[in-house]
């Protein structure tokens, strides 16, 4: 019987970083085919303890995880362990399901961290343009700063609608300002009864892109999100992510809103 | 098969199974309990039959024996983790009926809740399980409301009887070597309580706005001995360990968690997703009598009354699920 407990050591093939605070680290893994976006690991980062961090890319034999530093320990240890090797366990939770937005005019929602998660989807309609009507991203962070993936938003203007915000910028800043929500009322459709959601950030992010997406006249069924919980084992058994009758790490973390709705803590 | 001994022919067979066993049963510890002088009864190895708390229901529970409040699922170095040994020795839980029905509430989540649980399973089936009839109620006990009073998947039943003492051995090991006078033996079990529960049959999310939750959740302190004396709580947070003379090596524990302690809900980044006591008494509540049986088809709690009792703040958990039954009307 293998013990699920175990994590597996696996080798940092690259650590690529986005601001001063947050590191992709791009880890070895022989399954990567099985790994869907919006899925998690539990990851150990020495003298932190376990940690669940959604795969924020997958290659072909590496998965990403979009790690933010916390302290001033954690801060020590993402130089320290440039080039080395960490442990890790997973995949766990559904995933997002690619088939359900294909043929779609979709539309995803992130703020910060938020953004890892989805970045698979986004990452695929980007490289697969031909398989729906249309993509368009609404990305939200806190300042010019605190921007992740600047690569890959460079290659995704090339080929989805991509609107990044930041919640509050310098006066000299040329970009969009302003919280996601305010991008919604104005999205353009050809068919809105067509269109899927997706949403994903904290509690209260989603709580009013939700809001704003419905005010569209959008059926609850059309929106998915993925929701954060503190998840200790990933496994169903530590207790932490349960919301009502619902195992976030195993029925989730992925929900269609008609069900996403119930889920109070 | 049942039979009847003298004592003393029982504490020889009892030996035999210590020899044979790690037998944990409940036993009164003087001066040990929550308050300076005041006793408790909690899980201990026995020496005899005798030093087996037979009238007094357990403070604490059988589940320590089976999940220990602290416990290392491996040690690791920079680049292995090594696994405990698992327990050699086989087990024997003397316990009642409450919490008989208390172990397939373990069973759903270490077993059955996606992947099986290997620590679990592994002195999970190392185990075998005593029954101690009950004669009369204890306190704050509600297990004829819960349909927990009666147990029959017992390995033994012992039963004190003054001087006499009747067992049923259903389990042919318990037996091997007892030589008394064999009769039929059915266990003693009660079918009425001082405390009696109606559970509410129609919870929805629309009873998390009641009132009830702030009334009885505003005085919780969070100390967290309801879940930790309960037989069917079995929530834990996982925690590093590292060793001061090489701060390379460490382990990884498993250790109790409450749902009413702050910190239960924490993501990173530090927001809490149940910040106040009156949403984790509900939390807690709803799981024991409703969330759990949408899941797995019957109750977690099973009226053993232990949370009712141990609670300092006199927060009677009882009263509390009898008011959401009345409300319903
Ligand atoms: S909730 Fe209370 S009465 Fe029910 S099983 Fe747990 S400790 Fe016993
Ligand atoms: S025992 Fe009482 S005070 Fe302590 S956490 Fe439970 S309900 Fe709150
Ligand atoms: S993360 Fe432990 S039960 Fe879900």
């Amino acid at each position: 019987m293998k013990n699920e407990y175990i994590p597996q050591l696996s080798t940092v093939r690259e650590v690529i970083k986005h601001t001063a605070l947050e590191y992709t680290f791009r880890m070895e893994f022989d399954h990567a085919e099985i790994v869907k976006p919006g899925q998690f690991f539990e990851i150990s980062l020495p003298k932190y303890g376990e940690a669940p961090i959604s795969v924020s890319g997958i290659g072909a034999d590496t998965v990403d995880f979009t790690i933010r530093r916390v302290g001033k320990v954690t801060n020590e240890i993402f130089e320290n362990y440039v080039g080395d090797k960490l442990f890790i366990r997973g995949p766990y939770g559904n995933g997002f399901d690619i088939e359900n937005y294909k043929g779609k005019e979709l539309v995803v929602i992130a703020g910060g961290t938020g953004l890892s998660p989805i970045k698979g989807v986004v990452d695929y309609f980007a490289a697969h343009t031909d398989e729906n009507i249309s993509t368009t991203l609404i990305a939200g962070f806190k300042d010019p700063d605190s921007v992740l993936f600047r690569d890959d938003f460079k290659f995704w203007k090339e080929n989805i609608n991509v609107i990044q915000s930041v919640d509050r910028a310098p006066e000299d800043y040329t970009g969009p300002v302003g919280m996601v929500t305010k991008y919604i009322p104005d999205l353009k459709f050809t068919d809105i009864s067509n269109a899927s959601f997706i949403c994903v950030g904290p509690p209260i992010m989603i709580k009013f892109v939700v809001k704003a997406i419905l005010e569209l006249g959008v059926k609850e069924e059309q929106i998915w999100v993925s929701h954060e919980r503190k998840m200790c084992c990933g496994l169903g058994k530590c207790g932490h992510c349960r919301v009502g009758s619902t195992y976030i790490c195993l029925d989730g973390p992925v929900f269609n809103y008609v069900d996403g709705k119930k889920l109070i803590d | 098969m049942g039979y009847q001994f003298t004592k003393a022919e029982a504490n020889a067979l009892f030996q035999q199974w210590k020899e044979r066993y790690d037998v944990y049963a409940p036993m009164l510890m003087k001066g040990e309990g929550c308050f300076s002088d005041t006793d408790i009864v909690r899980y201990g190895q026995p020496d005899t039959l005798e030093d087996i708390e037979w009238a007094k229901k357990s403070d604490y529970s059988f589940k320590e024996v089976l999940l220990s409040i602290n416990q290392t699922l491996f040690y690791f170095t920079e680049d292995k983790t090594i696994v405990p040994n698992p327990p050699k020795k086989e087990i024997l839980i003397f316990l009642r009926a409450c919490d008989m029905h208390a172990l397939t509430r373990l069973d759903d989540v270490y077993l059955k809740n996606g992947f099986e649980d290997i620590y679990y399973r592994q002195v999970r089936e190392m185990t075998h399980f005593v029954l101690m009839g009950c004669t009369q109620s204890c306190e704050t006990g509600f297990c004829v409301s819960m349909g927990t009073n009666k147990a029959d998947t017992y390995d033994g039943y012992v039963k004190l009887d003054g001087e006499t003492v009747l067992m049923d051995l259903p389990m042919a090991e318990l037996a091997e070597g007892a030589k008394a006078e064999e009769l039929a033996v059915t266990p003693d079990y009660v079918t009425e309580n001082f405390e009696k529960v109606t559970l509410p049959k129609n919870l929805t999310n629309e009873c998390f706005t009641d009132d009830i939750w702030k009334e009885f959740g505003s005085r919780c302190i969070a100390c967290g001995r309801c879940n930790f004396a309960c037989p069917t709580c079995t929530c834990y947070t996982m925690q590093d360990i590292f060793y001061n003379d090489n701060p390379k090596n460490g382990e990884r524990r498993r250790v109790w968690a409450s749902c009413q302690v702050d910190g239960y809900t924490v993501i990173a980044g530090g927001y809490d997703c149940r910040k106040n006591q009156s949403d984790r008494m509900r939390f807690k509540v709803l799981h024991k009598i409703s969330d759990h049986e949408k899941r797995f088809g019957h109750t977690m709690c099973v009226g053993c009354g232990r949370c009712e009792a141990i609670c300092p703040e006199y927060i009677s958990y009882i009263t509390l699920i009898n008011r959401l039954a009345e409300k319903e009307g």
